[in-house]
């Protein structure tokens, strides 16, 4: 079976499983939109104070349900043993692992972007705004599966994994959360984005060409 | 410069020490509690390596 | 090890070995804690006593004397960790490893030191205690990085496999640090606008600089002295039942 094959038979395989179990799409998606709601009545509904709130609470919440998200991303393969067949396989893990984040970031990571506008309008974004906000969140949602894949990687072997993942992956989470957050108010402002778009779309290369590694040697850790 | 004037820092002195005092007592006790810890565990190996002894 | 001469790997791996790594730090613990000492009172006398009072900030910015060198340190140790680190990971040195693990604490006491002095200096100068300041916020986020480093190693049992985690933690860490400060300081460029910082260098004069050098050499020395000791009980605890530490027990009972 040749590599190409190998990532897409992953791809293919975890896309399945996923819908299968369609809670674990839906959950981290309630959370979003959930969170989203929760922020005017907590603050008061005053068009203005949401207007310009409004990307930094959208990129908050999308950090903190792609966080909720990461457990399944190898917890069952971990759990039932498949993780360790992927691990003795002859072609390079790395590539392997790119296949099983890509699936999950199409079934978490996507329906966050489906619903977004939804929520832009929710919260009296701008029109303009909410184009650059879906093009953000096109480039840094992947980015945030790819981080979070080393975190996850680090401490699925662990009882209580979950407590320090949001301590491992949050950090690293900031340069996104800066130049997307940034980006879409600046859009809201009718000014010109290019630069930050340019850098998330430099982060995003820059973790699918390394990110692989470490959680690849992550998981080798983790099975032994 | 009187001594009194070096300890009132030009009206800074609460800050000033307050700083030096956190680093200092931070910094002491990342020595100390190191080299406690290692006599008291030293004192524990002692203790169980006579027991295996006797 | 192709490219290392004979001489020179046997001469670490000498290095390396426990019992000698544990002997050697204990012989060279006086001279390092003098070195310190000497550095930290000449760097205070010329801190506090020597150097003249800054024209703005008066006598507040004698703080800087303890805020600066700590973030120095903070980035210094988070870099020597990720380093010690790779080649524990890469050569399979135990010594290493506790060098990185030991490092850890020290690099979140120096961003702690530093997030501290730097809202002690903060409130005289801006009104408050704390400001999204470029570097604060930094050493904010270094410190939540050093905060997970520690904590995942001690939520692994097994302390080898823990080391491990440790170690690509940090590289991970290592290679998103720079990108976290440039994003930081891009962003507080564009949010807070031309408010004062003075938290940047005060036009500093030779008789403020020195001092400040000086107590940098000073936490230098610190650091291994501090990371030498941690190790030293890190090193003990992993080779509980090795036969140079029942030796070394028997000696000293005798």
């Amino acid at each position: 079976m040749s590599l190409t094959h190998a990532f897409f038979a992953i791809l293919r395989r975890d896309l399945i499983l996923a819908l299968r179990r369609r809670s674990e799409i839906a959950n981290p998606l309630l959370f979003f939109v959930l969170v989203i709601t929760l922020f005017p009545l907590g603050i008061g509904a005053r068009p203005q104070l949401l207007q310009a709130i409004a990307p930094g609470i959208i990129w908050v919440s999308a950090l903190l349900a792609a966080m909720l998200s990461l457990d399944s991303l190898f917890r069952s393969d971990f759990d039932d043993g498949s993780l360790e067949q992927i691990l003795l396989s002859s072609h390079p893990i790395s590539v392997l692992i790119l296949g099983k984040i890509v699936a999950h970031w199409l079934v978490t990571g996507l329906p966050l972007i489906l619903i977004a506008p939804l929520l832009a309008v929710f919260l009296g974004m701008p029109q303009p705004a909410i184009g650059v906000l879906l093009l953000t969140l096109l480039l840094g949602t992947p980015v945030l599966s790819l981080i979070g894949a080393i975190g996850v990687a680090l401490t699925v072997g662990l009882r209580r994994g979950g407590m320090i993942l949001s301590l491992l992956v949050l950090p690293l989470y900031v340069p996104v959360l800066i130049f997307a957050g940034n980006a879409v108010e600046m859009a809201g402002n009718g000014l010109p984005v290019t630069a930050q778009i340019n850098i998330l779309i430099a982060i995003l290369l820059l973790t699918l060409v390394l990110a692989p590694w470490p959680t690849a040697a992550a998981l080798k850790m983790s099975m032994s | 410069m009187s001594l009194q004037e070096f300890f009132a820092m030009g009206g800074y002195a609460f800050y000033v020490w307050t700083s030096y005092g956190i680093c200092f007592v931070v910094l002491l006790a990342n020595i100390v509690l190191p080299i406690v810890q290692r006599r008291q565990f030293l004192r524990q190996l002692a203790h169980k390596q006579q027991r295996q002894n006797l | 090890m192709k490219f290392i001469p004979d001489p020179v790997g046997r001469f670490f791996h000498r290095m390396a070995s426990p019992p000698h790594f544990y002997a050697l730090t204990e012989t060279l613990m006086p001279w390092l804690t003098a070195i310190f000492l000497i550095f930290l009172a000449l760097g205070l006398y010329g801190g506090l006593y020597l150097a003249p009072p800054d024209y703005q900030q008066g006598d507040s910015y004698r703080i800087i004397y303890i805020h600066v060198p700590s973030a120095w340190m903070s980035l210094f140790i988070y870099v020597v960790m990720a380093m010690a680190g790779a080649i524990g990971l890469i050569w399979r040195i135990k010594l290493a490893e506790i060098v990185a693990i030991s490092s850890a604490s020290i690099g979140a006491s120096f961003t702690f030191i530093a997030l501290v002095t730097g809202s002690l200096w903060g409130k005289p100068m801006w009104g408050t205690w704390w400001v999204w300041d470029a570097r604060l916020t930094s050493e904010l986020i270094l410190l939540f990085l050093y905060l997970g480093v520690i904590g995942l190693y001690n939520a692994i049992d097994d302390k080898r496999t823990a080391s491990k985690a440790v170690a690509i933690l940090a590289l991970v860490g290592v290679v998103n640090i720079p990108i976290i400060h440039y994003s930081v300081e891009w962003w507080n460029t564009l949010h807070q606008g031309p408010t004062v910082t003075k938290m940047d260098k005060p036009s500093i004069h030779v008789s403020m600089l020195v001092p400040l050098l000086l107590m940098a050499i000073a936490f230098k020395f610190y650091y291994v002295i501090a990371m030498l000791q941690r190790a030293r009980l890190e090193l003990l605890q992993r080779e509980r039942t090795a036969s140079w530490v029942k030796k070394m027990l028997m000696e000293q009972q005798l």
